[in-house]
């Protein structure tokens, strides 16, 4: 074992991505290259937008020029450059693509090539099991949604965002853009201008949803920027679980996904919202993800960063009511020159709220996991806790990890821990595993899943199943 | 070739970071035998098992093992897990977010290999059965790996691993090191369980007290990193009663250990 020489032949290369099959383009309209103010009326017009749209579209585009690329992705407690945006090119993203004139109502009214795509991601198989209802994003707009009787009856709307705009504008107009306004930062100014699709979730007071809600999103072209805007209101004392699974194909050229996410918990309300990101190792994955919980809501985000060429992603939340609760779970995979620089916020503005962060990274292959975290007690805090624990393995000597947590306290009676660890996988418990006859791979595999674990049991079943052989896929052959 | 596995030691000697510990050990082990080493401390007794079991840290310089006629040198530890060679370790290492029983049946499966794995139920019944034998709670099998375990629970745990892996050659380094008497039958009853000509073993113990409880049928006296005295179970109580002096002055030893200094 000692005198192993590490074999990378079974690493997959960048061609090997696992999901990286491209179909042949169906689509009917494609935006051209770069932004302008053509493009995004265009891209309004197209949707057959209101007036009110276009406007919130042009206003956001004119901020997002005036702003400068980040140094500070999210607002000016990020003081160092948190990752390599000097290859990002917003002159060569074509901004909007719109795959088929017509959404799908049934399976069977999908095109076939789209279907074919989703065979291939297992969308139907996952439907029987466990879906409540399917909003299934391809390139720019959703193509694919059903949803079962029983949540409408309730009186729960989920739909995909442009759907929303048009057939519930009232609950829209009050919501859309309140939890993260469009000047928040340059990325969310540029979603805001060209946003395009992304899912839509109201659930009416007292209605607890049993089922989680998924979706599944996926960039299928060349350079397209995918913009989806996602808006959840869980209204007083209601319950949603809303999960979302990416993969992306592999592209020569760098493409960018830029998403916003606006959840509004409502007293006492609770809402979790699961995602796994697997992108393709050229994508630049910068999101901006918020909640905002009244007294007694409670927000989990569980989060899953895997592939990517950089991914910027801190969930948020900012609790602005008594006794507001915060969980924030994450994982964090970065191989070859890949940077996952990714964390999370809470702000407590009100007495006795708390929040507990799980943060684990893994690094390899020279992969960088930068955790970077934001603890913000506002005056009137009093008795409210946040705690953060991140762990970190690494996986040999070219990788590396970080932790930058940023604290901004101004109440004298809270607290605040903070933990941090970062290991290697030991010699000892290596031989451990393969004197049970585990080969290395598996021993390995076996010790970075237990790693792992605190976030795979938040799963839904079959996710965590997924993500299980994500991890060994992307594991396979990584340690000699 | 008969079936009893069979565990052959010519002449083995083992350096740790360029220090020889082992200094010539010879040995054989058959199925349906059960062999005592016995020591004080710092004699290489650990070593001898970690370093036939492939740690990394030993290295082994000269001599030649055999397991039922396969070179045991030439295999990566797995393979010889794979062969059927098991050792319960005195310090087992904790796996943080593995279940005992996950752990297990992966271990179970890469012993049986692809296309021949468990079936579930099989496992579990297998599993509760052998739980059973050593009294350990059904709640060990959703637990993680060893975390958090008392020093005997870890102990139990081997013996459980060895009971499902079913090996043909057993080490047990130190098995009863922090046992009381009621867990030290229990573990004694599961070796015992196994004894028949499938299944050889060798016990690592500094006590004769396990071997009240676990026949051996072969005892040897481990010092300065090689065995100087065999014998059969009346050796291991002479040991018991007397201590080690006599064997020391019988052979002219003045310092048992090694690698000091």
């Amino acid at each position: 074992m000692a005198e192993n020489v590490p074999d990378y032949s079974d690493v997959p290369e960048i061609s090997d991505y696992k999901y990286g099959f491209r179909d042949k383009d169906v689509s009917v309209f494609r935006s051209k290259r770069g932004l302008n103010r053509q493009i995004v009326e265009e891209i309004s017009r197209m949707k057959g937008e209101s007036d009110w749209m276009l406007q919130f579209r042009l206003k956001a585009l004119e901020q997002f020029e005036k702003m400068p690329m980040p140094d500070d992705l999210n607002s000016k407690w990020f003081s160092l450059l948190p990752g390599d945006l000097s290859e990002l090119d917003f002159n060569n993203i074509t901004y909007y693509v719109k795959p088929s004139e017509r959404q799908g109502k049934t399976w069977e009214e999908v095109p076939d090539e789209i279907k074919q795509t989703f065979d291939k991601l297992g969308i139907p198989e996952a439907e029987q099991k466990f879906l409540a209802g399917v909003s299934a994003q391809y390139e720019s707009e959703v193509v694919y949604h059903s949803m079962q009787k029983e949540l409408e009856d309730q009186g729960v709307i989920f739909c995909d965002t442009d759907t929303a705009l048009r057939e519930h504008p009232e609950i829209f107009q009050e919501y859309f853009g309140t939890v993260i306004p469009t000047v928040d930062n340059k990325f969310s100014a540029l979603n805001s201008a060209v946003w395009s699709g992304g899912s839509f979730i109201y659930v009416p007071p007292g209605v607890k949803c049993e089922v989680p809600l998924q979706a599944y999103f996926r960039i299928n072209s060349e350079n397209m920027g995918q913009f989806e805007r996602t808006l959840i209101i869980a209204d007083e004392g209601s319950f949603v679980h809303y999960v979302e699974g990416c993969t992306a194909p592999i592209y020569s050229t760098d493409s960018l996904h830029s998403a916003v996410v606006e959840i509004v918990v409502k007293k006492n309300a609770r809402v979790r919202y699961t995602t796994i990101q697997n992108w393709a190792p050229n994508i630049y994955n910068l999101v901006t993800k918020r909640a905002v919980c009244e007294a007694g809501g409670h927000m989990e985000w569980v989060d899953g960063n895997i592939g990517s060429k950089l991914t910027m992603k801190y969930p948020a939340v900012v609790m602005k009511g008594e006794g507001g609760k915060a969980d924030i779970l994450s994982i964090a995979v970065a191989g070859k020159e890949q940077h996952q620089d990714a964390g999370a916020k809470v702000t407590m503005l009100a007495p006795n709220c708390t929040a507990t962060i799980i943060s684990k990274s893994i690094s390899k292959q020279g992969g960088k996991v930068t955790y970077r975290g934001l603890a913000k007690f506002g005056k009137n805090s009093e008795g409210s806790k946040a705690n953060i624990k991140c762990d970190t393995l690494i996986l040999d000597g070219e990788s590396t990890s970080d932790t930058i947590p940023y604290n901004e306290i101004l109440n004298d009676n809270i607290m605040l821990e903070h933990e941090a660890t970062v290991s290697k996988v030991s010699e000892d418990q290596l031989f451990y595993l393969m004197s049970r006859g585990l080969s290395e791979n598996e021993a390995t595999q076996m010790i970075i899943m237990g790693f792992i674990e605190p976030f795979t049991k938040e799963l839904p079943m079959e996710y965590a199943v997924e993500m299980n052989r994500l991890i060994k896929f992307e594991m396979e052959g990584s340690i000699g | 070739m008969s079936n009893k596995p069979n565990l052959k030691l010519k002449d083995i000697k083992v350096e740790i970071e360029g220090r020889e510990i082992l200094k010539g050990v010879n040995i054989e082990i058959k199925g349906g035998e059960i062999h005592a080493i016995m020591g004080p401390n710092g004699t290489g007794k650990s070593t001898l098992a970690s370093a036939l079991m492939g740690h990394p840290k030993y290295e082994i310089i000269s001599g030649e093992a055999h397991l039922n006629g396969e070179d045991l040198l030439e295999m990566e530890v797995d393979e010889r897990a794979r062969a059927g060679l098991f050792l319960a370790m005195q310090y087992p290492s904790e796996i943080s977010g593995v279940t005992n029983s996950d752990f297990l049946r992966s271990a179970v499966n890469a012993k049986r290999g692809e296309g021949n794995e468990i079936s579930l139920m099989k496992f579990i019944r297998e599993m509760d059965s052998k739980m059973d034998v050593l009294e350990m709670d059904q709640k060990f099998a959703t637990r993680y790996l060893n975390e958090g375990f008392s020093g005997g629970e870890k102990k139990r745990n081997e013996i459980l691993q060895m009971m499902m892996l079913k090996p043909g050659i057993a080490i047990l380094d130190e098995i009863d090191s922090g046992l009381d008497i009621d867990a030290l039958k229990v573990v004694a009853e599961g070796v015992n369980s196994m004894r028949n000509d499938e299944f050889g073993c060798l016990i690592i113990t500094h006590y004769q007290r396990l071997l009240n409880y676990i026949k051996p049928d072969f005892v040897h006296v481990f010092m300065q990193g090689r065995i100087v005295k065999s014998g059969g179970p009346e050796l291991a109580e002479r040991l018991e009663a007397e201590g080690y002096d006599w064997v020391k002055e019988e052979l002219g030893i003045e310092d048992e250990t090694v690698g000091k200094g």
